[in-house]
């Protein structure tokens, strides 16, 4: 062994392993500029009066981010309401029920839902869902049947939908993955039993396979709740409490990208905090998701 | 039980009392049953597929008819609202993120699957960081990367605070798609050129990387639709400024790329009909870019 080469060898191990050393850096240094930043605001503030105060008035110094919380609770619920039974469906449909040259369309058809950017999806939204949204509000249906005044475009509803939409094809490739992995013989020992081969899907591949739909799910809450420019384009942005499914509402996301272009001082931290907040959310999801993949893998 | 299954997915045992016989009286109900559930999952494979086609029609149609000269002139004015700079941009931005993400998320490949001691702590944790940096929502960077890049160290809003900003986001998509790359490249290579007296260092660049290309290339590709697409994380940033960064310290200029000129020009509501044919430039853009990906990724099975 000559020594040059050992050398090399060395320092490029180093090099290496430095680069992996990269996204520790990343997440420490995330984590410091985000509390250190944001965490003297809500003192400032004062905890309470930040996450439950119910106004957001930055012109009378008054912060109170319980709307946004709220706002991006029900968005993101709503979202899951329109995405995971479509999404998980399609997943089982593209799994079990489908020939290949079904799939073979299918497939690249979810990827690119997946690829589509989303300025795009709120473009989309802003241009075809809220105004059909505000259209159907406007029928007789809408006004005497679901008895809905003064609904608007711009609603937590078209938000939902927007967003269920933009979660299909995370929902999709995850259960599609855990769908696939169950056995053959599950399915074959319920047809064995007389059972139709809807019913053995349903019944016993449906349930064996549900820790990975869960992390799909909590896929699904993750990028929902951290969406931000579609939701800003469909949601209204009204910073007051949620009144209604067809009511404007702003969401944590929404509220950093809309005002920090202009805030300065308290109003600036203040909206620096509720990334914090937001940050905190998304570290909560991440650890549940680790959770069901960690339990899931024990079995 | 969990022979024939993937490592990381799992499967609950199963409950045999819930498959009952549908024989006999209950045939009739089982086949209503049976044909319920194969239309509800058709129809829930026809409505994503639905949405899709909607979406890209709806975008196609209204933007096609409205991809006049105007829109890629050279200069941007405010009559205009050419997305030629913002596409410019948009390449520059690109390359600057790639070049710095790239190295280091191929690196950091490198050291997980062929450095790595198996079990250690450090690997534990760069996973479990890894996989937090993927979960975090643009938004969040972009809010980093306000507070480290343009005001902490100083650089404004800028091509250089952008890029820096959108290398940390795709860092962990291309840690994990060349990861996988290199863990698909059989061990025979590594022994075999072991036993031909290579070094390490050798067989991993002369052997194993090689061997990983397309997988690497497909990841980067993918990373480069998501940095094109981006938005939230450019806003405060890269800034909004619609010309094309030159001169000495091009690097520190703002630019506005298409995602966000895409943005602005569809916030501002005054140039509806070009922020549809902005739209097209940018979804064919995004789409072509992504088949380029999956295609090297299939390359990469069938091989």
């Amino acid at each position: 062994m000559n020594h040059p080469s050992n050398l090399k060898e060395s320092v490029m191990r180093l090099l290496f392993t430095a680069c992996a050393c990269v996204s520790i850096l990343a997440v420490a240094l995330i984590c410091l500029f985000l509390f250190a930043n944001g965490l003297p605001a809500i003192g400032k503030i004062g905890p309470l009066q930040f996450l439950l105060g119910q106004s957001w008035k930055p012109g009378n110094d008054i912060y109170g981010i319980l709307p946004m919380i709220l706002g991006s609770c029900y968005v993101t619920a709503g979202a899951l309401v329109v995405g995971v039974p479509i999404g998980l469906l399609t997943a089982i449909y593209m799994s079990r029920f489908a020939s290949p040259a079904v799939n073979r369309v299918l497939q690249p058809a979810v990827e690119l839902l997946a690829g589509i950017p989303s300025v795009v999806y709120g473009f989309f939204g802003m241009m075809l869902l809220a105004p059909a949204v505000q259209e159907f509000l406007k029928t007789d249906f809408a006004k005497v049947v679901l008895r809905i005044k003064d609904g608007k475009g711009q609603s937590l509803f078209t938000a939902s939908l927007l967003l269920g939409i933009m979660i299909l094809p995370t929902i999709i490739t995850v259960s599609k993955t855990s769908l696939d992995a169950v056995p053959d013989s599950y399915y074959e020992g319920s047809l064995a039993l007389g059972a139709t081969h809807e019913r053995s899907v349903f019944s016993t591949i449906l349930p064996a396979a549900k820790s990975g739909v869960l992390s799909a799910i909590i896929l699904g809450v993750g990028r929902a709740v951290g969406e931000t420019m579609a939701v800003v384009m469909v949601a209204g942005n009204h910073p007051r409490m949620p009144k209604g499914l067809f009511q404007g509402l702003r969401t944590m996301t929404a509220n950093i990208v809309i005002e920090m272009g202009y805030a300065t001082d308290l109003h600036r931290e203040a909206l620096i905090a509720t990334g914090v907040v937001l940050f905190v959310f998304i570290l909560l999801i991440n650890l549940s998701f680790s959770a069901v993949k960690g339990a899931g893998s024990h079995d | 039980m969990t022979d024939g299954i993937t490592a990381g997915a799992s499967v609950a045992p199963l409950n045999p009392r819930v498959v009952l016989p549908a024989g006999g009286r209950n045939r009739t109900a089982a086949r209503v049953q049976a044909a319920v559930l194969r239309w509800l999952v058709r129809l829930a494979a026809l409505a994503t597929a639905a949405v899709l086609v909607l979406l890209i029609g709806y975008i196609l149609v209204k933007g096609v008819p409205n991809l006049k000269t105007g829109l890629f002139a050279w200069e941007y004015t405010s009559d205009n609202v050419s997305l030629v700079p913002a596409l410019i941009n948009t390449v520059l931005m690109t390359a600057l993120s790639l070049v710095i993400a790239t190295p280091l998320g191929v690196f950091a490949a490198i050291w997980l699957v062929e450095y790595a001691p198996r079990g250690s702590k450090l690997v534990r944790v760069v996973r479990i960081t890894t996989e937090t940096l993927q979960g975090i929502p643009s938004i969040v960077f972009g809010l980093f990367g306000m507070l480290f890049f343009v005001t902490g160290l100083g650089w404004r809003l800028s091509l250089l605070s952008g890029g820096c900003t959108l290398a940390i986001m795709v860092l962990p998509l291309i840690m994990r798609t060349t990861e996988e790359a290199l863990m698909a490249v059989p061990d025979s290579y590594r022994e075999g050129s072991f036993g031909l007296g290579a070094g390490k260092l050798r067989t991993v660049f002369s052997i194993v990387l090689p061997s990983a290309m397309p997988g690497i290339l497909s990841g980067v590709i993918l990373a480069t639709g998501r940095i094109v697409g981006e938005t939230a994380a450019l806003l405060y940033t890269a800034g909004s400024v619609a010309a094309i960064p030159a001169g000495a310290d091009a690097l520190f200029d703002s630019t506005r790329t298409l995602a966000v000129h895409m943005y602005i020009l569809s916030s501002e509501g005054l140039h509806v009909n070009e922020a549809y044919g902005t739209a097209v430039v940018l979804l064919v853009l995004v789409l072509c870019i992504n088949a380029l990906s999956s295609a090297l990724a299939k390359k990469l099975t069938k091989a």
